[in-house]
């Protein structure tokens, strides 16, 4: 009882009279948990949402029947109806249509609309049901009725009745707003007809999407899916409706945990912070704790203390935390959307929920990060000698552990093996962790490295006569290093994350800028208005467009999507002209590929991406077998090629091989490269005047790139929101540090006043020792950004995202940051002076102060 | 060396301690100043360094009015021309023991060849790249001896220097002090409670409401 009331003062009267460092470490706990926990919440919800919206569209199925390719001959619809042990098959056709004036970007004009047919999906999808209006129940039938959901409407700003002009390909249907379809989720844009009605009107006669299975009563799921999947062969994929659910996570699962990863940095620089405040209340309260443990209390009791005194900022960090991330979280979706404007969740609207679970784990990790930021101050604490401690000036021997590198050495070491490691479940686990033991042991080197630095220093400049001030500074940061470096821990952990960031950024943003020059070099991209993966230029368009006037080369493109494994999103695949004699004046290659002459005789060569390297092992040199066409066709991979813009993988292939396999004469996209003497605009009006010319979609190659890299630039948004955060948290630990330890200098001050050291000497002492320790916390910060990025560069992304990029430092952008910082904290060390040294000289030196 | 003309001092609650005090020190004079806790004796040693400023009155050293001076003027004064010896010893504790000594001359910009005799005169030759948590109490006070004396200047002032010490050392220390005052010619001014060490000085004095009262050797043992 008196040991808790004790504790209870001790607390208390720490956190009463350096209430400025408390609330800095607060802050700094509370806005790592409110990062890490509003991500969580924001990716949750949308993950979830589009999950459900997912599902709302395959209802209640037990199967999913699907092509290789987009879609597949319906004939297969008959036969899965009469199957033994299917209760009840549904056939569903998906479209994308897009509609004219809505275009913003790539992807936010176009409309899915789902055929269904109204007596299959009573029993598996009834919440894809149109509500016709009242006495119209034909209308579900009819050929001109799209019904639309809550979303869609008001996207469209259309009412029941109203008719809606849709691009499809080449040409133009009008269609009849019949009713609703109530039961959508909220955010979701879809329209429903009927399955007959939608083949028709939008030419997709004889072609299904997929098919939905419910089984019979008592049918094994997945013996009955692996029975069908070898009846049906290559062609189709059967895959279990829960299924759906991996593939939709595998899609966003590394940028979510990359995202988590960032947030997670924010709390990281916040456990420091706790490290420098706990372990500088350790330095001042040293004595005191001696005079205790001289009173009796014992090692135990300290360690209790200081661990209890950890876990109190802790809980209420992390309380703070979670009510701030919850209300971060929930205004960004209210403004920013649920995938925090990257797209990677289109057409819904999730909304955030408390969930006792997320909440209570997160305040453990805020709790738990901070109790472990408290173990070595503890340890400090307890380990003290009393009779030493008591000592006048015996403070500069706490913490003197600390600048001995062996602990830094080992976590380096580490860190160096855990790079080697391969990808854990497809993530970088390994390369994670190495950044955190990096961090660890670059943070613990410091003490060692300040002191070496400065001590050599220092014995260069005693063979001269140095000026007084300078050889204070010179031999404090020399002398007790351990003290400096606890103050520049958590600058040194954000700013070298934020080198690390800086470096990764450029290196993709360089990487990707390059790589559209590369695979943007025409002057002029065509497409049909959502063609979806059928050809929307039939061969007549091709001919008119080729034979425009002003044209220099005419390059057409045929892509469609693949489904190689079921529990992973779809590949794309490119047909093309392709340089027959080097792919490389074709594709942006990387090292890996084979000149055409030493190709197997007969061989029909592909160009896949990195992705399809990591994600289905296909090698150069490998022979593989790809849905192409109505049998599955074997390809000698020749050659691997950078893709930034799709990370589940994609292979390219030449336009001729693709159409003698399939047949297939249409094409989706026409490059189009330009006389010198045309001009964009008048090939764009050129182009325009063509019968079907008002439903192109026309982008210059410029516009193009400089579309990407702003989508580049938006997803990188909440990146830098966080460095500046992870910052800012840091420069508050500086604050609070610095002014932590010059009050506790406040006696040596004092005496310097007294033999005659002007108050502008002590603050110009504060300033340069402050300048001095930040500049070599700004170098090592660098060193150690420098190394992270490489981790990031060569190790995080490949295996997270299954593309490589060569390194390129922002040097200019450091620069600027390291001298804002530098100043930054060399104004923060002087405006902490200006409190230690406005105080009374006399009251300084008295021995009771 | 030092003259004090009237000076006066109350505290903030109106309490005075230091009623138009009037007292003249000569060069190389070592006084003692003893009298009873608050009568002001610390407060009078913070007049005199600059560090606090009469009500009234005028303290001259030299010839220069310290009360007249701004800080950065008192600060110049009291670094070329005042030593200070505290109850405390305030050394440096990240200095070694030839920085924390050579400190004065630094600040003044002399060559530093007198901190090693210096370190010698106390006691503690070839301990300059000590440290002073490797110290004793007795040997901090040495150290913050040979830094008072060090830039040799002409005043020094020493508020309770033994007070944290043993009888042997504190005896040992007066000693030491009292000799490299000499051996400098410097001027000092003593305050302590202990008759002992008040009994190394020239000259005693009591230090009573009314002002500085001369006490015979023999009455301060």
């Amino acid at each position: 009882m008196t040991s808790t009331i004790l504790s209870r003062w001790l607390l208390w009267s720490e956190w009463r009279a350096h209430w400025m460092q408390v609330i800095v470490a607060l802050i700094a706990i509370a806005t790592g948990v409110a990062m890490a926990y509003s991500i969580h919440l924001i990716n949750s919800a949308a993950f979830n949402e589009f999950s459900a919206a997912s599902k709302s569209l395959s209802g209640q199925s037990d199967l999913q029947v699907r092509g290789r390719s987009a879609f597949f001959d319906e004939s297969l619809y008959p036969k899965l109806a009469r199957h033994a042990g299917v209760a009840v098959a549904n056939p569903v056709l998906e479209l994308d249509v897009a509609v004219p004036g809505k275009r913003q970007n790539r992807n936010d004009h176009k409309l899915k609309i789902i055929g269904i047919d109204t007596f299959r999906a009573m029993q598996i999808a009834p919440d894809l049901l149109g509500m016709p209006a009242e006495g119209k129940n034909m209308d579900r039938f009819a050929e001109d009725a799209l019904f639309l959901s809550p979303a869609a409407m008001e996207w469209l700003q259309v009412e029941q009745d109203d008719s809606l002009q849709l691009h499809v390909g080449l040409e133009t249907v009008t269609l009849r707003v019949a009713g609703g379809v109530v039961r959508a989720r909220a955010g979701q844009r879809i329209g429903v007809m009927d399955i007959g009605a939608l083949q028709w009107r939008m030419q997709q006669l004889g072609v299904l999407s997929r098919i939905e299975l419910k089984l019979k009563e008592g049918i094994n799921h997945a013996a009955f899916k692996a029975d069908l999947s070898r009846e049906l062969g290559e062609a189709y994929v059967v895959v279990e409706s829960s299924d759906q659910e991996q593939r939709v996570a595998n899609m966003s699962r590394a940028y979510r945990i990359n995202l988590n990863m960032l947030a997670l940095v924010a709390l990281f620089t916040g456990v420091f912070l706790v490290f420098s405040t706990q372990a500088l209340s350790v330095i001042r309260r040293r004595q005191h704790f001696a005079l205790l443990r001289a009173l009796g209390w014992t090692r135990r009791q300290l360690l209790r203390q200081m661990i209890w005194e950890g876990a109190a900022f802790g809980m209420v960090g992390s309380l703070l935390g979670l009510v701030l991330g919850y209300a971060i979280a929930a205004l960004a979706i209210q403004f920013l959307g649920g995938d925090l404007g990257t797209n990677f969740f289109p057409g819904i609207k999730p909304s955030i929920h408390f969930d006792e679970v997320s909440a209570l784990l997160f305040f453990v990790i805020g709790l738990f990060v901070t109790v472990l930021g408290s173990i070595v101050p503890a340890l400090e604490a307890a380990r003290t000698k009393p009779a030493q401690a008591l000592r006048s000036g015996s403070e500069v021997m706490a913490l003197v552990k600390l600048s001995k590198p062996w602990f830094a050495l080992v976590c380096l070491l580490a860190a160096l093996l855990l790079t080697q490691l391969p990808p854990l479940f497809e993530l970088p686990i390994g390369g994670y962790l190495a950044i955190v033991l990096l961090l660890v042991g670059g943070i613990a080197l410091m003490p060692y490295c300040v002191g070496w630095l400065f001590n050599t220093l220092m014995m260069r400049c005693q063979r001269y006569s140095t000026p007084a001030i300078f050889t204070l500074v010179l031999a404090r940061l020399a002398n007790a290093p351990n003290q400096a470096a606890i103050a520049l821990g958590g600058i040194l952990a954000s700013f070298s994350l934020m080198v690390a960031m800086a470096i990764m950024v450029s290196s993709f943003r360089i990487s990707i800028d390059d790589w559209l020059v590369r695979v943007l070099p025409a002057d002029l991209y065509v497409r049909t208005i959502a063609s979806g993966d059928h050809g929307g230029f039939p061969p007549g368009a091709q001919q008119d467009i080729a034979g425009l006037p002003g044209f220099d080369r005419v390059d057409f493109f045929r892509s469609q999507t693949l489904t190689l494994d079921q529990r992973r999103p779809d590949i794309m695949l490119f047909a093309r002209p392709i340089d027959p004699v080097d792919a490389r004046n074709t594709l942006p290659m990387t090292d890996a590929w084979i000149a055409a002459e030493l190709w197997p005789q007969q061989a029909m060569p592909i160009w896949v991406s990195e992705a399809m390297v990591d994600l289905y092992g296909y090698h150069v040199g490998d022979t593989v077998e790809l849905p192409v066409g109505a049998a599955s066709g074997q390809f000698f991979v020749a050659g691997v090629w950078r893709d930034y813009g799709r990370q589940f993988g994609a292979v390219q292939m030449r336009l001729s091989d693709y159409q003698e396999l399939t047949g297939d004469l249409s094409v989706n996209t026409i490059a189009i490269g330009l006389q010198a003497n045309t001009t964009v605009d008048t090939a764009i009006e050129r182009l325009r005047q063509l019968a079907f010319g008002s439903r192109l979609e026309i982008s210059r190659s410029g516009d193009m790139r400089a579309l990407s890299l702003e989508i580049f630039d938006r997803s990188f948004a909440v990146t830098y929101l966080l460095e500046i955060v992870a910052v800012f948290i840091g420069l508050l630990g500086v604050a609070a540090s610095f002014s932590a330890q010059t009050l506790a200098r406040v006696r040596e001050f004092g005496m310097l006043r007294h033999i005659g050291v002007l108050r502008r000497q002590i603050l110009w002492l504060l300033a340069a020792e402050g300048g001095m320790l930040t500049a070599v916390g700004i170098l090592l910060g660098f060193v150690l950004g420098w190394s992270i990025s490489l981790i990031l560069v060569f190790i995080v992304n490949p295996q997270s995202f299954h593309w490589t990029m060569p390194l390129h430092v922002p040097w200019i952008w450091l620069l600027l940051i390291a001298i804002v910082l530098l100043i930054s904290a060399s104004i923060t060390a002087v405006w902490a002076g200006q409190r230690a040294v406005s105080g009374h000289v006399i009251r300084a030196v008295r021995e009771d102060w | 060396m030092l003259e004090l003309c009237n000076v006066s001092k109350s505290y903030r609650e109106g309490r005075k301690v230091l009623d138009r005090l009037t007292y003249t020190l000569e060069a190389g004079e070592y006084i003692a100043i003893m009298g009873e806790s608050g009568v002001g004796k610390s407060t009078l040693l913070n007049l005199i360094a600059g560090l606090d400023t009469p009500d009234s009155g005028e303290i001259r050293i030299n010839g220069v009015g310290v009360s007249a001076l701004d800080d950065d003027a008192a600060t110049l004064l009291r670094r070329k021309q005042l030593g200070f010896i505290f109850q405390a010893f305030h050394i440096l504790p990240h200095l070694t023991l030839f920085q924390n000594i050579a400190l004065p001359l630094l600040l003044n910009d002399q060559k530093l060849d007198q901190v090693e005799p210096m370190l010698s005169a106390v006691g503690l030759e070839n301990r300059g790249h000590h440290f002073p948590h490797q110290l004793s109490g007795g040997e901090l006070q040495r150290v913050a001896i040979a830094r008072a004396l060090v830039h040799r200047p002409k005043l020094i002032l020493a508020d309770e220097p033994t007070g944290n010490l043993d009888p042997d050392t504190a005896r040992e220390i007066l000693q030491l002090m009292r000799a490299e005052i000499k051996a400098n010619g410097a001027a000092a001014i003593l305050v302590t409670h202990s008759h002992v060490a008040a009994a190394t000085a020239d000259r005693i004095l009591d230090l009573k409401r009314d002002g500085l009262h001369p006490v015979a050797p023999g009455n301060a043992a």
